[in-house]
């Protein structure tokens, strides 16, 4: 086991190289000059000269790029071209709150959807199962945002439940122990914030979940459906065990595998949708970030977060994969069947 | 007569491709909801093709023009004579999401065709060639799925620019890495069968045995991603148009519309609900039709 997840960190190296050249490219070779976007369209070329010279954008695009992975490997991302802040540091202090916002939503996707998966199995054909799947195919056809903008009109602006925006209100900001405010309001033990930024976080982390827990319902569905078929399920109730049992034991067990895989691969799609839902949301998180950075050509801030996120993305690929062997101890990571 | 037809029809039932067509089109029939979704990709096609037609030759067949402002009719709540009521600028809403679904259905169809080209191209070298051309280039697509979708999406957007032509090409290269998987491991399987080692005995060239003899066999998988990709086109241009790096003004483009209304939220909620209904709607037709032709494709499910 040990051996094999480094292997596979190992295998990381040549994936992110790989996300780096992509972005790079994109950003350095195809983009068009940033200079006249960042310094404005009255700026004189003299000055523009010498604001791309202070960025590191002379020179050929090959030394260029080995200029940017030497600052890669010594953890400096470069400086953002508005705020002349390090990359590293603009990101850390916005990427907690999508991860944030990321792992509420996974949670909320993974309870409901397999949930409802589990409903729509056992009750097949029934309303509920109907339902569910109504749910499911609705989920994956939503537009995010605008899933979110309905959410921000029903609870906010009709009934007046929900905040429209935000993380927290700022007066009830808890001491930051963490970059997670969440866990700051939880280890400070401040109720009142607490109360608030769930109150903030609800319908952005609902908005975001919504298309994998649709995902995740459809994969819980069909596999409970394939598992109640099996002879151990069958020898299960012969022997005289109860419905439950069956089902949480044999059926649910067993089922779990490809929902696990399903559940993990959404977390790159999440940490893309973050990017609309944020928007909507005025959520502090990278995502509504990188499209203000767009907008302005903030190249090195789009890269490093291209390459945060794909690291991520990795990992939890990588994750996925472990649990995999706890769950189904019949699988053994990396050593080949025979 | 009639039983030595049913025989013959019933003997080379296997090999005909018609009779494959229609077994398909039986078992599609089957399923209601992948009828409901034809039937609303052919209103949509309608919807296109007459906003587009008319259009062209001067006739104004939607209730008013979908890009003309008249602020003096801005911000009018639904009613009899705007039926989605009107946005900031005083446009009829319901003629601009009419006049959109050409937009939506120009972007669906384009970004499949482009990077289904694309993704055939390279999924087919890598399984028919195998070895460190098929490790070059699926690695490379593997590193392309590393980046999420909409966030590549977005990256070549500041690269390319603003404008529609330009969401087609950055969603397309997005989408090219799932073709490329299909393609490759239907190749893979398909390239060791008796008629692709057929083909190449009586002496066929590789591009001749990928493109006459292998394609035309793993073709269902690939069009049934081409269904789905649809949808998933639609959704993230509208993604884009919603944060300004979609169409140029004035077109009517759905998540445009989206985009511009976000200010008027509690003002105007009516500006943001029927574009977005568009857009599900849309979408939901694609994916209930793509579903139901992924079933009917499967021989599995269609013996059930």
């Amino acid at each position: 086991m040990g051996k094999y997840i480094i292997k596979r960190l190992l295998m990381l190296i040549p994936v992110l190289l790989g996300v780096s050249i992509i972005v790079f490219t994109i950003t350095h070779v195809f983009s068009p000059d940033p200079a006249p976007v960042v310094l404005g369209q009255h700026a004189t070329e003299e000055s523009m000269e010498q604001w791309r010279e202070a960025n590191g954008l002379t020179g050929s695009a090959v030394s260029q790029f080995g200029n940017y992975m030497a600052g890669i490997v010594k953890g400096d991302l470069g400086n953002s071209y508005y705020t002349k802040m390090p990359v590293t540091e603009e990101l850390a202090a916005r990427f907690p709150a999508t991860i944030e916002l990321a792992i509420v939503s996974i949670i909320l996707a993974s309870i409901f959807g397999i949930l409802i998966g589990v409903v729509s199995a056992v009750k097949k054909n029934s309303v509920w199962d109907n339902g569910g799947r109504i749910l499911s195919l609705v989920g994956v056809s939503v537009p995010i945002f605008w899933l979110g903008v309905m959410m921000i009109i029903l609870f906010s602006g009709i009934l007046h439940w929900l905040p429209s925006g935000g993380q927290i209100d700022p007066l009830l900001k808890p001491e930051a122990v963490t970059r997670f405010n969440l866990l700051n309001c939880i280890i400070t033990g401040n109720t009142e914030a607490l109360k608030d930024s769930l109150k903030h976080i609800i319908m952005p982390a609902l908005a975001l979940s919504m298309y994998s827990m649709a995902i995740t319902t459809r994969i819980t569905r069909s596999s409970m459906l394939d598992s109640m078929k099996q002879d151990y399920v069958r020898t299960a109730r012969a022997k005289g065990l109860g419905e439950g049992r069956v089902l949480r034991k044999h059926v649910l067990r067993n089922s779990l595998n490809p929902v696990v895989t399903i559940i993990g691969l959404q977390f790159g799609s999440l940490l893309g949708g973050a990017v609309l839902t944020e928007k909507v949301f005025s959520w502090p998180g990278i995502g509504s970030y990188i499209v203000d950075c767009v907008q302005k050509s903030d190249f090195p801030v789009i890269q490093g977060a291209v390459l945060l996120t794909a690291t991520i993305y990795v990992i939890v690929n990588l994750v996925v994969d472990i649990v995999y062997t706890f769950l189904d101890p019949r699988i053994k990571l990396g050593k080949k069947e025979g | 007569m009639a039983l030595k037809k049913t025989a013959a029809v019933e003997l080379t039932a296997q090999e005909k491709p018609e009779s494959e067509l229609k077994s398909i089109w039986e078992s599609l029939k089957l399923s209601k909801t992948a009828v409901i979704g034809m039937v609303i990709i052919i209103l949509l096609i309608l919807i296109a093709l007459v906003t587009f037609i008319t259009e062209k030759m001067g006739i104004q067949i939607l209730p008013y023009n979908p890009n003309e402002a008249d602020m003096s009719a801005s911000f009018v709540a639904p009613c009899a004579e705007h039926w989605f009521g009107t946005d900031e600028l005083g446009r009829d809403i319901f003629s601009r999401i009419m006049d959109g679904t050409k937009i939506s259905l120009f972007v669906g169809f384009s970004v499949v065709i482009f990077s289904m080209f694309f993704g055939i191209i390279l999924g087919a070298v890598a399984g028919y060639k195998g070895g460190v051309i098929d490790t070059v280039i699926m690695r490379f697509m593997d590193i392309m799925l590393s980046i999420p979708g909409i966030l590549f999406a977005i990256t070549l957007m500041a690269a390319l620019g603003k404008g529609l032509d330009k969401a087609i090409i950055a969603i397309g290269i997005v989408s090219i890495p799932e073709y490329a998987r299909i393609v490759r491991g239907s190749v893979l399987s398909a390239k060791e069968s008796d008629y692709t080692q057929a083909a190449r005995v009586i002496g066929n060239k590789d591009i001749r045995i990928i493109f006459k003899h292998i394609l035309p066999n793993v073709i269902s998988p690939i069009i049934v991603r081409a269904t789905l990709g649809i949808s998933g086109a639609i959704l993230d241009t509208a993604a884009l148009g919603f944060l300004g790096l979609g169409v140029q003004p004035p077109l009517a483009e759905w998540g445009d519309m989206l985009g511009r209304a976000k200010g008027y939220i509690f003002s105007a909620p009516y500006t943001l609900v029927f574009p977005g209904l568009a857009i599900t709607l849309a979408v939901l037709a694609f994916n209930l039709f793509g579903d139901g032709l992924s079933d009917a494709l499967d021989p599995k499910s269609r013996k059930r």
